[in-house]
Order: structure tokens, then C-alpha cells, then sequence
């Protein structure tokens, strides 16, 4: 089983828009603080030629109060493993295994009735586009008051919590915003909106599926800040999708890298920006866009996300792997444990002193 | 100080003024609101009772005192045609309540869960969907036995289908919409989801669907009227007053023409509103 241990949250505030002060409420973590923990998580799709290995035995650990970022191309899985904790995804054809344990108690387990009540309430979740994410007959206030009436019927309560949510998430005109339809909105104001519905009922565990991809720059970058703010205010952990790496160095604690359905990398994010191990994440860095221009055109892998339908043990990075050798062909590289909770799937980056944690 | 207000471009009165501006719908609703004015002031435009005898003599043309002219017993055919409008509006409204709530039930219960609930009400829609409508119906009434209530029924157990189809179609593709899954996401259970998320997107469909079906359940009511199955004498049914006609047609056409003219008038004013509001909500929908 992993051992993970991070380090003390002393990230930086990096943000010009906070007024809070960066509370302590996402302290370091310790053992016993372990808020979701997916173990041997496969999931299979089932397709016309067998079945589609979507996610292959990801073990993965979210702390109370940290931001961990989950990065990877697209086809990864990583918004499998997403929608498979809050059982959104289709039950016909998909075959999952494996233990998706939140605050002890296995997801996976739980019946309809069960997991209705965890989802909102507990784990809450903001999808990629915001721009369809809202009922668009319903006034953007009605839609989080309802959401709020579901666990307190007191209406006056509702409406002022929702103007206070709205103006947590600097939505501007807070009180006046509330009266518009989702239409009458832009892309981000509706991914405030969003965001406050899905805190509204203040989860502990906040799922954000690419909150960005749909926005612009400038935007994005107010979001990540409102979800960093939140993150220190209500002490809520966020598991964040994406596939943007300077994003994540920007707001997240702890990053996993998904590769083909694997998590090919995890760690601390100053550990992994220092010393990547596994290529993939040194491929994905080379690939950020740098300030200088020397560089010229910016660098790409090769290749494309394999598809994988049959259970043939190799590296499923081998075949874009500059560094590939024989072995990676024939075997599946396990997952080692570098110290400091830095764990990689890869035989090159295998040291001496790695303890094996997982076959 | 001033308060801030952003102008809202209000969907809702962009919609009325549309309808205003839609020549079917207004022609349409002014038809529809001179019958329910006829329905309600009956008694007072009626000279005579439409059931009493010998209000006038028998088979009279058409004259200043019987305008409709007066039937094999008598009665003032005006009067009947009159008060036959509180019977086909009672009718319509009867019978789209009952398709509507079957309908939309089924309809979004088989769009949203899929499976087996949707197989076998599937199954029963096409079923329906096999045998001529009217024959069915028959066999409905048959069963339920004769009498104008029976007959909205059976009409309405025979065509709720026509509900179900497009409402299921339309279900189906919004449940895989973002926002139904947010709302999953959030905590909602199915019956808030189909209720409160998927129902009031395509409540513009239902309300052409509905007005569509008004006419359409008056005409077969009058079927089944005209082939003796539904309303008795002395009832002012419309259909019995055709099939009653029938019999007197050479010699006096005015029994069957003016309840004609009536019911011809009455569907083509619900045909023309339900027209408008399709161009108006629903422009997909539009055929050319």
C-alpha cells in the first residue's frame, strides 16, 4: 500500500485577487487524514472486441484540505476515475473493480439510495463545460437555493446563503446575478455559479473535471484562484483534472500522473517539478511553453493514447518512449516508491534504494 | 442612489409577442374564444331548451325564428348546435388531460430509465400503434361500455402513445445534458431529475402536442358519436346530430350542415392555434 507522506503546506500565495488571509485550514497532512483512497481501481469498458482497459489498478490517496491534481492527455481515464467515485458513469457495459474508499466506507459497495446521498452532500463535482451545466430554465439563484433546500428547508436562509456564495466565488452584482438565467451569463460567471452550487452543501471532497478547459486565460486563471481561496477557507479537498501542467504548478499539492490508464507518477508537486522520473511527465514538461524564445516550435510525444483491449504485460508507455528498452515490452514496470511519497511506474527511473510497493 | 438593474431580455414576453405577431395563432385563438364564449353564454343565446319537443314544427327550413331551422321532433336545431359546443369542449379538455398525464408519465419514465421499463412500454406504444385507432377504440368501448365519458377513454387509452413517442425521444437525449448530470452529481434522485430538470425543457413541446391533440380528440369522439356509441338523445352531441341527420339528409340538410359547419369550425380553430404555437415555441418541429 502507498505510505504517503507530503510536505507541510508552505506553498506561497501566489494570488493577487485573495483577501482572506491563507488560513491553515489545509494543514499537513498526516496518516490517519485520508479523505478519498482509490485502491486497484480498474475500470472496463465493454466494447465489440472485448473489453477497453479504461483505467488499470490506479491507487491513489486525497488528503483532507489538499489540492491534488490528476494530469494526463486526453483518453487517459482520468475523467473515468472522476465520474466512477460518484458512480456517474453508465452501469451497462462498464466493468469496474477495485475499492473507491471515502472516509473508510467503499463507494463501490453502496446502493443507489446510498451514494445519492454522498454525492452533493459529501463529494461534489464541477464538470469541463460550464456552458451546459445549468438547467437553463431556472433563474441561476433558484438553482442553488433549491440545492440548499434540499438539506434545510428554510427559504429567507437559502436566498441569503446563495447571494454570500455567489459573492464567495466573486461573482460580481452578486444580488442581481442571482435573477439571470444561465444564458444571460458568460462561460466563467456560470462556472462561479457552478462552483457555488457544488459548495453550497459544503462537500468535503470538491471533483473538478477540467473547470478550465471551456474558458479563457484570463479567466481560468480567476477560477483556479476562487478554487485555491476555497480550498483555505472551508478546508475542502479538491481533486483536479487536468492536462495542463502549469496550471497545476500553480494551485495543486500533490499531482498524479495519468498515463493509458495508469498512474504513472504521483508525488508532491515540488518533488515532481524537480525531479520528474517517469519520461512521460519529462515529456509533458518539455511540452509546456517556456518564457524565452530561443526554443522555437514547442515539443510534442509522439503517438498517440494507445487503446488497449487485451491484458499483454508491457509498459503501455513503451511504444512513444524515447528511453524504451526490450524489458518494457515484455513486462509491466511496478510501481515504486522513491521516498517522500514519490511514486513512479517506470524500470528506468527503478534506483537502488526504491522499495517495491505494488505488483 | 440609483439602483443597478441589468435589462433583461425576457424569453417569455419575446414569446408573446411572437404568438401576437403569428396570424394562424391569433386567428386561431379568436375562433377558440368565441366558442368558449358560445359554451358559457349558452343559455342566454339559446332561445329554446335543445332537448324540448315540439318547441317549433317539425322539420321547419331554416327562418328569422329558428335560424338552424327545427328537427324531426320539433327541437331547435340552433339550440342544439349551441350547447353541442359544451360538450366538444368538455370532451377536448377531457381527453388531452388524460393522454397528456399518460403521456408525459410514460414518456418520461421510459426516456429517463431506459431498460426494461422502456422495452416493454415500447413494446405497448407500438402495439397501439398496429391496429387503426378507431377499431380499437370500438374495442375499448366495447369493453368499457357506451356513453360519451367511456368514449374519451377509450380515445385517449388508443392515442396517448402519440404523447409518449416524442416526449420519450426528447427525454432521452436531455438526460445525457450536462445539466441533468450536474444535478446528479449534486444529489438528485430520478423523480427530481425527470420532474424538475428534463419536464420543463420540453414543456414548449407538450404545449403544441397538446394543442394539436384537442382537435383531433373531438373529431374522434364525434365518430364514434356519428356510429352510436357515445352520447345519447337527447344529448346536443355534435356526432349524434350528424348520424341523426343522416336520415333526414334530402329533405332536410340543415340537421346535418349547421352541426357540421360547427364542429368544422371548432377544429380548425384549435388546428390554427395549435399551429401558431408550434411556429412560435417550437420551430423545430416546423415541417415544410
Amino acid at each position: 500500500m502507498q505510505e504517503l507522506k507530503s510536505k507541510p503546506e508552505s506553498k506561497p500565495a501566489a494570488s493577487e485577487y485573495a483577501t482572506e488571509p491563507e488560513g491553515e485550514a489545509s494543514a499537513a497532512g498526516t496518516k490517519n487524514d485520508e479523505l478519498l483512497k482509490l485502491e486497484n481501481l480498474s475500470i472496463n469498458y465493454k466494447v465489440h472486441d472485448g473489453y477497453l482497459s479504461a483505467v488499470n489498478h490506479v491507487n491513489m490517496t486525497i488528503r483532507k484540505g489538499e489540492i491534488f491534481a490528476v494530469v494526463g492527455e486526453s483518453g487517459c481515464g482520468k475523467s473515468t476515475v472522476a465520474h466512477s467515485i460518484l458512480r456517474l458513469l453508465p452501469d451497462k457495459d462498464t466493468k469496474i473493480t477495485g475499492k473507491i474508499l471515502f472516509k473508510g466506507q467503499d463507494l463501490s459497495t453502496f446502493n443507489e439510495k446510498q451514494i445519492e446521498k454522498v454525492r452533493g452532500r459529501q463529494i461534489g463535482m464541477i464538470f469541463q463545460n460550464p456552458l451546459d451545466s445549468l438547467n437553463p430554465v431556472y433563474r441561476v439563484g433558484t438553482q442553488v437555493e433549491e440545492a440548499i433546500l434540499l438539506d434545510n428547508p428554510d427559504k429567507a436562509a437559502a436566498k441569503k446563503k446563495t447571494v454570500s456564495l455567489f459573492r464567495d466565488v466573486r461573482l460580481p452584482d452578486a444580488e442581481l446575478r442571482a435573477e439571470s438565467y444561465p444564458h444571460e451569463l458568460s462561460g466563467g460567471m456560470r462556472q462561479r455559479v457552478m462552483i457555488a452550487m457544488m459548495l453550497s452543501r459544503t462537500p468535503e471532497l470538491l471533483i473538478a473535471d477540467e473547470p478550465t478547459t471551456a474558458l479563457d486565460v484570463t479567466i481560468e486563471a480567476q477560477i483556479l484562484d476562487i478554487l485555491k481561496r476555497l480550498k483555505n477557507t472551508y478546508g475542502t479537498s479538491i481533486m483536479l483534472i487536468t492536462h495542463n501542467f502549469g496550471l497545476v504548478a500553480e494551485i495543486a499539492d500533490r499531482i498524479g500522473v495519468m498515463y493509458a490508464g495508469e498512474m504513472v507518477e504521483t508525488g508532491d508537486v515540488f518533488e515532481i517539478f524537480r525531479n520528474p522520473r517517469h519520461p512521460y511527465t519529462k515529456l509533458l514538461m518539455q511540452a509546456l511553453p517556456r518564457r524565452s524564445k530561443k526554443e522555437g516550435r514547442l515539443k510534442t510525444i509522439d503517438g498517440m493514447v494507445p487503446r488497449i483491449t487485451d491484458d499483454k504485460p508491457c509498459c503501455r508507455f513503451a511504444n512513444r518512449c524515447p528511453s524504451a528498452s526490450e524489458r518494457c515490452f515484455k513486462e509491466s514496470p511496478a510501481a515504486v516508491d522513491f521516498g517522500n511519497g514519490h511514486i513512479c511506474r517506470c524500470f528506468e527511473a527503478e534506483g537502488a534504494e526504491s522499495v517495491k510497493v505494488n505488483g | 442612489m440609483k439602483k443597478k438593474s441589468y435589462r433583461r431580455y425576457s424569453a417569455r414576453s419575446e414569446s408573446l409577442r411572437m404568438c401576437l405577431h403569428n396570424v394562424d395563432f391569433m386567428v386561431g385563438l379568436i375562433m377558440i374564444i368565441s366558442v368558449i364564449l358560445i359554451a358559457v353564454f349558452a343559455p342566454q343565446i339559446a332561445h329554446y331548451s335543445y332537448s324540448k319537443q315540439g318547441a317549433g314544427p317539425r322539420l321547419t327550413a331554416p327562418c328569422a325564428e329558428y335560424p338552424f331551422g327545427t328537427d324531426e321532433l320539433g327541437r331547435d336545431v340552433f339550440s342544439k348546435t349551441i350547447y353541442g359546443t359544451r360538450i366538444a369542449l368538455w370532451v377536448a379538455a377531457l381527453g388531452a388531460s388524460i393522454q397528456l398525464i399518460l403521456g408525459v408519465t410514460i414518456g418520461l419514465v421510459c426516456g429517463y430509465y431506459g431498460k426494461w421499463v422502456d422495452h416493454v412500454f415500447s413494446f405497448i406504444t407500438d402495439l397501439t400503434w398496429c391496429i387503426p385507432g378507431t377499431i380499437l377504440a370500438l374495442a375499448v368501448v366495447t369493453i368499457l361500455g357506451k356513453g360519451l365519458t367511456n368514449v374519451v377513454i377509450a380515445i385517449s387509452i388508443v392515442s396517448w402513445a402519440s404523447f409518449a413517442r416524442p416526449i420519450r425521444a426528447k427525454t432521452m437525449s436531455l438526460r445525457n445534458m450536462a445539466f441533468v448530470e450536474t444535478g446528479k452529481a449534486y444529489g438528485e434522485n430520478g423523480f427530481s431529475l425527470m420532474f424538475r430538470y428534463i419536464l420543463p425543457n420540453i414543456i414548449p413541446s407538450i404545449i403544441v402536442m397538446t394543442s394539436m391533440t384537442l382537435p383531433e380528440t373531438i373529431l374522434s369522439t364525434t365518430t364514434l358519436s356519428f356510429l352510436g356509441l357515445g352520447s345519447k338523445s337527447p344529448s346536443p352531441d355534435w356526432g349524434l346530430a350528424l348520424s341523426k341527420g343522416m336520415e333526414y339528409i334530402t329533405r332536410a340538410p340543415w340537421l346535418s350542415i349547421f352541426p357540421g359547419i360547427a364542429l368544422v369550425y371548432t377544429t380548425i380553430g384549435f388546428n390554427l392555434l395549435g399551429e401558431g404555437l408550434r411556429d412560435v415555441l417550437d420551430p423545430q418541429m416546423r415541417s415544410r
